[in-house]
């Protein structure tokens, strides 16, 4: 994985569920609508509570509530991001409103499954809890290469665990790429 | 070396005679299931990615079950089952339960046993977290998103990782007051909610043995809950007796190997359960009823695919009769078969209909309703602050509706005890003496 994402990091806390990455209530929006789509973006992370929502202070939107994308290019979480039901709609929520890349210590599997086979976002885990080393708003970077994220804002910098058995579809872009370039379709 | 009962069934949907855990295959799927909230974009991906004209792979292993937004003027929300009804008369589906027809079933991980499609030895996706309730028939099933479920509608292929087995073994009967919610919200507290993550749990021993399906359902249902990916109950004659009335297709039951190699095992002396509670904000967060006793509440809810089965309504009808609910009580029938059973199961001379009907409760129809929150005008839906008790599965911030509201989750005969003092309850206050004493658990 030769990929750098750079940008603004938005920091949740543990078990951050897929109810809290996109409510139920915004799932009836067409996927495949150019125009409806945008919404995703728009309620990305709406259901986090207010007071952990971008820590380590809180009371931050992930996106402001007249736009459609975040400003914040990767998510910092801790243990068992996107646990709770098996909704493609909350990696997608993400890439809509603008994420690269997840950084947590641990993810749910369906979750980290979806993220990884529609090729939405990179769901990176991290050893050490980076709730503590990283604040929403700092700017920070992945190295995919030598699978590091430094804290530009800080200067830090900390090991991200290797991709393993997923990262040839990760490098494919999802199942569908990578299933072509094995010759499975 | 010994295999588990989940790595057996997946060494044989992947044509190997044996595999390990941690390795990665491909199965072959014997059924994929789908409903209205994650159908539509599933059948986009399909069509992006095979062509417009492409053709499913297998249409008598595809099963499509409308669930979720059903009772609701939202128009988003019933243009996704116009898209299902859509794709299942192009593609001539056969197993398609259309809304507002006699077809239409409810909540999916009923209505899939119901159908006979829950069988031994086979492999299962759905395109729900929840779709692991069918382990309880030892099938491998779990659930996936819209990219994996688009690829199977086109090939019948999925890479799986072989995970690991946990084991949960119950020795001893289980006692009259404790159901088999209380097993699950026990260990889901013992073990938190990423316990299980990408690992199977095996449910075991006498206490889970003598239940009957529904009461194994409840407690494979809720693996998701632990983070697993599926969860497992090795099949037996009560497993046959409901699968063959329901299908005459030909399964083939696996079964552990003799001492295979599990990650973990763990013991429960039934005897020593209590009837417990997860307390807002996760399913985790748990307490004995004793703990908690005397929370005020605003409603309680009885459904959905864990706790809304007819053994579960007569649990709740048993505990019920003769009284009058304190709260707010929600009454919805996962499926529209358990709805006529409502109708035509007595207790004590009455049925369970007019139990709760006459205790004041509100009845829905068969579906997931408040379950999930759903548009504002969903059936039961928590809209601002309100304290629920729920047979439900997940407590989560907003699950029900409103992210203001606090859910606690419960047994049936936890839920009923508490909707009549509209303070969470011991249903050992209302169930019969004998019932506490000895007496058997409500079964079939
Ligand atoms: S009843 Fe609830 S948990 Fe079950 S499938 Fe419906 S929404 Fe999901």
């Amino acid at each position: 994985m030769n990929k750098t994402i750079k940008g603004k990091a938005f920091v949740v806390g543990n078990d951050i569920d897929t109810d809290q990455i996109i409510p139920a209530e915004h799932l009836v929006y067409s996927l495949d609508d150019p125009k409806e789509r945008r919404f995703y973006g728009r309620y990305s992370l709406s259901g986090v509570p207010e007071k952990e929502s971008g820590l380590p202070k809180g009371g931050i939107p992930f996106t402001e509530p007249d736009k459609f994308e975040s400003d914040y290019k990767i998510i910092i979480a801790g243990k068992n991001f996107g646990c709770g039901s098996s909704r493609e709609h909350a990696p997608f929520s993400l890439q809509m409103a603008g994420v690269e890349a997840v950084v947590a210590t641990g993810y749910a599997r369906i979750f980290y499954r979806n993220a990884v086979d529609g090729g939405f976002i990179i769901p990176y885990e991290s050893h050490d809890d980076l709730l503590d080393h990283i604040s929403t708003g700092d700017e920070v970077e992945i190295d995919g290469e030598l699978n590091i994220i430094k804290n530009i804002t800080t200067g830090k910098t900390f090991p991200l665990n290797k991709l393993g058995d997923v990262i040839d579809i990760v490098e494919a872009g999802g199942i569908f790429k990578y299933a072509a370039k094995h010759g499975m379709l | 070396m010994s295999m588990t009962l989940t790595e057996k069934i997946l060494a044989k949907a992947s044509g190997r005679t044996r595999v390990d855990a941690g390795e990665t295959v491909w199965v072959n799927v014997d059924i994929l299931m789908t409903h209205d909230v994650c159908g539509p974009p599933t059948i986009g991906i399909f069509k992006r990615e095979f062509g417009e004209d492409a053709r499913v792979w297998d249409k008598d292993k595809v099963v499509i079950i409308p669930d979720h937004y059903i009772f609701t003027n939202d128009k988003y929300a019933n243009r996704n089952v116009d898209i299902l009804r859509a794709f299942a008369a192009e593609q001539d589906l056969p197993h398609y339960y259309d809304v507002g027809t006699e077809r239409y079933k409810g909540v999916c991980h009923v209505a899939m046993p119901e159908e006979g499609f829950t069988r031994p030895g086979d492999v299962l996706f759905g395109t729900d977290s929840h779709t692991c309730t069918a382990g309880a028939f030892g099938q491998f099933a779990t659930g996936i998103g819209n990219t994996d479920a688009g690829f199977i509608l086109g090939t019948g292929k999925l890479w799986v990782k072989v995970p690991e087995t946990m084991k949960f073994i119950f020795e001893g009967e289980i006692p009259p007051y404790i159901m088999a919610k209380d097993l699950i919200l026990q260990i889901i507290g013992d073990i938190g909610v990423d316990g299980a993550t990408y690992r199977a749990m095996e449910f075991a021993g006498d206490g889970v043995m003598n239940m009957d399906m529904e009461g194994r359902m409840t407690l494979t249902n809720m693996v998701i809950e632990g983070g697993g990916k599926n969860g497992v109950i090795e099949p037996d004659d009560v497993t046959f007796d409901y699968v063959r009335k329901r299908t005459d297709y030909d399964f083939t039951p696996l079964y552990n190997d003799p001492n295979p190699k599990y990650h973990s095992v763990r013991r429960y002396k039934s005897s020593e359960l209590e009837p417990m509670v997860a307390k807002p904000h996760s399913p985790d967060n748990k307490a004995t009823v004793t703990e908690v006793k005397g929370t005020q509440l605003t409603r309680a809810y009885i459904g959905s695919c864990t706790g809304g089965k007819i053994t579960d309504f007569e649990a709740a009808a048993k505990i019920i009769k003769g009284h009058q609910v304190g709260v707010e009580t929600y009454v919805v029938p996962a499926t529209t078969l358990v709805r006529e059973q409502l109708k035509t199961t007595y207790h004590d001379g009455e049925t369970l209909w007019n139990i709760f009907e006459e205790a004041g409760a509100h009845m829905g129809e068969a579906s997931c309703a408040a379950c999930l929150g759903g548009p504002s005008d969903t059936f039961g839906r928590l809209q601002s602050e309100e304290i629920c008790i729920s047979t439900t599965n997940r407590n989560f911030p907003g699950r029900m509706g409103s992210k203001k509201a606090q859910v606690y989750l419960a047994s049936p005969y936890t839920v009923a005890a508490s909707a009549i003092t509209g303070k969470i309850t011991d249903p050992r206050e209302y169930l019969p003496v004998e019932a506490v004493h000895s007496g058997t658990q409500t079964s079939r």
